[in-house]
């Protein structure tokens, strides 16, 4: 059997991507699903202590903070969309244009974040104690929202790497779309965090 | 779709989506504001929080153009989600602050 022979054989043999999605993009959807079920388990534990703990803390005065937050993350969902498109367009200018944009929407939001832990901090919450309460929030507060900032900073990361990447033509448009995806859930995992975190801790 | 048509933009598609996300999430806001119980409170926001994820998954992340996908993300996921609320029971027992029988 010749060279050629055996490259068009493989082809024949190669099994059909699943569900028809592409590897690369099956890849980052298996990791998706295993990130939702650590960030799911965090938030199951957190759940669990905070209703069975009598004296839970509710230290947020105010909601501007993490409402701003909520906004930045999501909007920065939405102009992650418009690089893809702009991607799909082949506007690749365009394209890394978004990528940044979306990149410092999140710089900006783990600026919040950070100024957000400080504050808490100055008032004299660590790990294991707070003036408000059980200890078990000041671990359970800084282990779901670190884990989230750290999905955040390493979206950030991503972005301008695969971005500017892809405008010097080493990535295509999938590969921005992959990491698009990556954002999104890093989005979708705030939705569960801002009420169970934030809201249902307000003092009234 | 042909290789040789122009790529159909759903620009309008996502910002439509997008507002309704905002408003979705407004509206967890004011829940947090609404005078009722924890629990009921609880239950609220965690409804809106997966409509809210939902309309994320299905339009954001284009998951509702590959059906067979969206049922292994939505039954895998959901199943292990499931599978960790096992526990809950003894988080009200704890907060009873001892063993039923008595």
């Amino acid at each position: 059997m010749s060279h050629a022979d055996t490259m068009t054989g493989h082809s024949g043999l190669m099994e059909k991507p699943a569900f028809s999605v592409p590897a690369k993009k099956m890849a980052m959807w298996l990791f998706i699903i295993a990130d939702s079920a650590t960030f799911a388990a965090c938030l199951v534990a957190y759940g669990f202590l905070r209703n069975a703990t009598p004296n839970w803390p509710r230290p947020f005065h105010s909601i501007t903070n993490v409402a701003i937050m909520t906004f930045i993350l999501v909007t920065s969902s939405l102009t992650m969309l418009f690089a893809m498109e702009a991607a799909r367009a082949g506007d690749k200018p365009k394209a890394l244009r978004w990528t940044l944009i979306t990149a410092a929407a999140g710089v900006l939001f783990a600026l919040l974040h950070i100024r957000e832990w400080m504050a808490l901090i100055g008032e004299g919450m660590t790990l294991f104690k707070n003036p408000w309460g059980t200890g078990l929030f000041g671990s359970a507060f800084f282990s779901i929202t670190g884990l989230h900032l750290l999905h955040v900073t390493c979206g950030v990361i991503a972005l301008v790497a695969v971005g500017l990447r892809y405008q010097a033509g080493r990535y295509n448009a999938d590969d921005l779309e992959i990491t698009g995806l990556y954002w999104h859930f890093v989005d979708l995992v705030w939705m569960f965090v801002v009420p169970l975190v934030y809201l249902l801790n307000l003092s009234h | 779709m042909a290789m040789t048509d122009a790529p159909k933009s759903n620009a309008r598609r996502y910002v439509v989506v997008y507002f309704c996300i905002l408003a979705i999430a407004a509206l967890q806001f004011v829940i947090a504001y609404s005078n009722i119980g924890t629990e009921q409170m609880f239950a609220r926001m965690l409804v809106v929080a997966v409509v809210e994820a939902a309309l994320a998954l299905l339009f954001f992340m284009h998951l509702s153009d590959n059906r067979g996908l969206k049922w292994f993300v939505v039954i895998f996921t959901v199943a292990v989600i499931l599978g960790m609320q096992y526990g809950w029971t003894d988080s009200f027992r704890l907060l009873d602050g001892a063993p039923w029988a008595k």
